[in-house]
């Protein structure tokens, strides 16, 4: 502990100099990295896919994070060393390990695990008494209540206790909605806070039939946005749920909604909380991501800040984007629990005259945690984790998901669905939660199941052509690299075993993905039809669940495939800063 | 607070079932191939032509301006391409016709709408997409010719996030 906390103490010294923000000017011990100087008159936290990551942990950020055409070498598209050159953050920093990939498993040593709901507790509690009462408010941008198998048992439940008793005010949603409309709604029975969804609404069968919504005029099925007075001025926050949630999950959890990004009734919308409601400050908690964000703020007028998350992007400083109204500052808070924004606001009458931005890592070696919060934490687990506790393989080398291609987490995956269920080709959905393991450090089935844990996790088997095989691939990556940001859903590529490809993101969908071969070197033909194995299908399914072929093919003490899974060869962006050199 | 809008949903959902009752009862009708629309008679020539250039050609002999008069409002990406709702409302006067071409399926011209004297220039419906497409709405006002486009994607789903 000394150790570290003397590494802590470096990396903050050297950082003020670098970096210059307020939080780090007054290193003189190691929790004083909190210590945000006053500004303004109010004070907006931030929380955002954390993922219902109760407990600390190692997450490892891209070292792939590809963006193409305006996209390309702009936050978030940046990894590793320009990431750290564009921030102006030092190398050998605590920051680089919370922010990038670089030397994650050396720094992982030195500066522990990050986030956790009962550290999170301690450092909100700071910074809201910093400022004051009716000085704050905290939001989050959702994605809150699914990643682990506790989460998945208990539908979200357990996570709204926690919700409660951390003080969330207003939150949107994403993977809320895959626990379906009731569910859902008896959460939110029980919420304390207010669920935000401008752009949820009642499809025209379901308004039809009297379905249930919160305005029957609009069809809009949950409230848009509140009003909350801070420090004698009206802040509105307006959520913006997931826009594709039928499209990327199955249609069957949300029935009789409809989604989308709905750009004018957002308009419609601001223009009604500036003109009727003369608000001071309009931010929008969105669940987005990042690339969509950047692309709203450019059309959208009259929002102050984007609050943004879905993609998972750690970007330390707010995005400037001009639009017709002025300017809208872009933000993205990470995940996992891993970093805590501190917006902080000089409110004047009806404008925001400047701001503060900090995106505080949640260093849990750093923060004393919360006790109500442990205990809570305590008792929602103990029933549920104790089956999930036996240690089922130690694997010998860094286990992590996000990259935009591959990872070893994904490549186990893939591995257990060719072993177990005798296919020739895995498909494994490229999701962006899921955690870190370090080498040589036994892993649990409650690892497993916080790689796997959704509301639709049946394993299938079934034969492709390779056409087909091909169509899906180009499908999946024009979801992450169509030049129209509105056309990416998020997510990262899906990962394939016992294939390789190679991809060129900046061509158009239909010639991204060529060179498909067999693991052993063997062309893919367009017309021969392979046994593929997969889960997380949108289309029903009804094999076993991935946890546990992936537990039994652990057990079995199997572990990588000879061949690594699928090899993908990148081509036409040798020199893309969103790849780490 | 309440913001509006537009019409109540369950009274459009009424509306649009009417147009789509008057758009089949128009199938019976004998076929006139020249500029259909601003006449009575089924553009049965239209409707068969693969290309949109030559639908648009036949059923109005001439070609449209982009116009911001023209919103055409439709889904980014698809929930489900077998039905995706669009609509299009126009501040443009006179208008007589409106519609929707989409490019990328086996027939371009997906649907035409005339409008009385006095109507409201405003129709919503959803159309059958194979693939993603540019999707084009043409307004025809006062004898010329409007139109809107926007790129729909049609995905086989899946995520993310």
């Amino acid at each position: 502990m000394a150790i570290r906390r003397r590494d802590f103490l470096l990396s903050s010294a050297v950082a003020a100099a670098s970096v210059a923000l307020p939080r780090l000017a007054r290193g003189t011990e190691a929790a004083s990295i909190y210590d945000i100087e006053r500004f303004g008159n109010a004070r907006i936290l931030h929380t955002t896919d954390t993922h219902a990551q109760l407990n600390p942990v190692y997450f490892r950020e891209p070292s792939i994070n590809i963006g193409i055409g305006d996209m390309a070498g702009r936050p978030p598209h940046l990894v590793g060393r320009a990431f750290l050159e564009r921030f102006g953050i030092r190398s050998d920093s605590a920051d680089a390990y919370a922010f990038t990939s670089i030397e994650f498993e050396k720094s992982a040593g030195r500066f522990g695990k990050l986030g956790g709901f009962a550290h999170l507790k301690t450092l909100i509690d700071r910074l809201r008494n910093d400022v004051g009462e009716k000085r704050t408010i905290l939001v989050d941008g959702g994605d809150l209540w699914q990643g682990t198998g506790l989460a998945n048992v208990m539908q979200g439940r357990d996570m709204v206790e926690v919700a409660n008793l951390l003080g969330i005010e207003a939150m949107t949603g994403h993977w809320e909605f895959t626990y379906g409309e009731q569910a859902l709604r008896d959460n939110l029975e029980h919420f304390k806070g207010e669920f935000l969804a401008q752009n949820v609404f009642l499809t025209e069968e379901a308004a039809f039939n009297d379905a249930a919504a919160f305005d029957k005029t609009t069809g809009r099925v949950f409230k848009p946005s509140i009003i909350k007075e801070l420090g004698g001025h009206r802040v509105a926050v307006i959520g913006q749920a997931f826009p594709y949630v039928p499209i990327a999950h199955p249609k069957r959890f949300t029935p009789d909604w409809t989604f989308g990004i709905r750009e004018e009734e957002l308009q419609k919308h601001v223009d009604a909380l500036r003109g009727t409601d003369k608000v001071d400050a309009v931010i929008l908690l969105s669940h987005n991501g990042m690339d969509v964000d950047l692309k709203l703020a450019s059309r959208v007028s009259g929002i102050d800040v984007i609050l943004g998350g879905h993609t998972h992007d750690a970007v330390p400083q707010p995005i400037a984007v001009k639009n017709s109204g002025g300017t809208t500052l872009v933000t993205n808070a990470g995940s996992n629990g891993k970093f805590l924004a501190v917006l902080d606001l000089a409110l004047d009458k009806g404008r925001v005259s400047d701001v503060k931005y900090h995106l505080l890592p949640v260093y849990s070696e750093l923060l004393k945690p919360d006790p109500a919060m442990a205990e809570l934490i305590g008792k929602l687990r103990a029933p549920v984790v104790t089956d999930w506790s036996e240690k089922i393989a130690t694997p010998d080398r860094l286990l992590y998901r996000r990259d935009n291609f591959v990872g070893p987490v994904d490549e186990l995956i893939c591995a257990a669905l060719r072993t177990e269920l005798d296919a020739e080709i895995a498909l494994s959905p490229g999701f962006r939660w899921g955690l870190t393991a370090l080498s040589g450090q036994p892993i649990t089935m409650e690892d497993v199941l916080a790689e796997t844990a959704i509301t639709y996790p049946e394993t299938y088997v079934q034969e492709m052509t390779g056409a087909e095989i091909k169509d899906v691939l180009e499908d999946v990556c024009d979801n992450l690299f169509n030049a129209d940001p509105y056309h990416q859903q998020g997510g990262d590529m899906v990962r394939s075993g016992g294939l390789s490809y190679a991809c060129s993101p900046t061509n158009a969908i239909g010639s991204r993905i060529s060179e498909l071969k067999l693991d052993n070197g063997r062309a893919i033909s367009a017309t021969r039809r392979y046994k593929v194995a997969g889960w997380a299908s949108v289309n029903g399914q009804q094999g076993a669940p991935v946890w546990d072929v992936v537990g039994k093919y652990l057990r079995s003490g199997r572990m990588f495939q000879e061949k690594l899974g699928s090899g993908v060869t990148l081509k036409g962006v040798d020199g893309n800063p969103g790849i780490a050199g | 607070m309440t913001v509006h809008t537009g019409p109540h949903p369950t009274r459009r959902l009424i509306l649009q079932g009417a147009v789509s009752v008057a758009l089949i009862g128009l199938g019976n009708l004998p076929f006139v191939p020249a500029h259909a629309a601003a006449n009575d008679k089924y553009p049965e020539e239209a409707f068969k032509l693969k290309n949109e250039a030559d639908a648009i050609k036949a059923l109005y002999g001439r070609t449209a301006e982009p116009s911001d008069k023209v919103k055409l409002d439709a889904p980014e990406i698809a929930e489900n391409g077998g039905v995706v709702p669009m609509s299009v409302t126009t501040t443009l006067d006179k208008v007589s016709s409106i519609s929707f071409f989409v490019a990328e399926n086996p027939n371009a011209l997906a649907a035409s709408y005339k409008f009385p004297d006095g109507t409201i220039p405003a129709v919503a419906n959803r159309l059958k997409m194979a693939k993603t497409s540019n999707v084009t709405a043409i307004v025809e006002a006062d004898g010329k010719l409007y139109s809107a486009t926007k790129e729909v994607k049609v995905t086989v789903g899946g995520c993310g996030g």
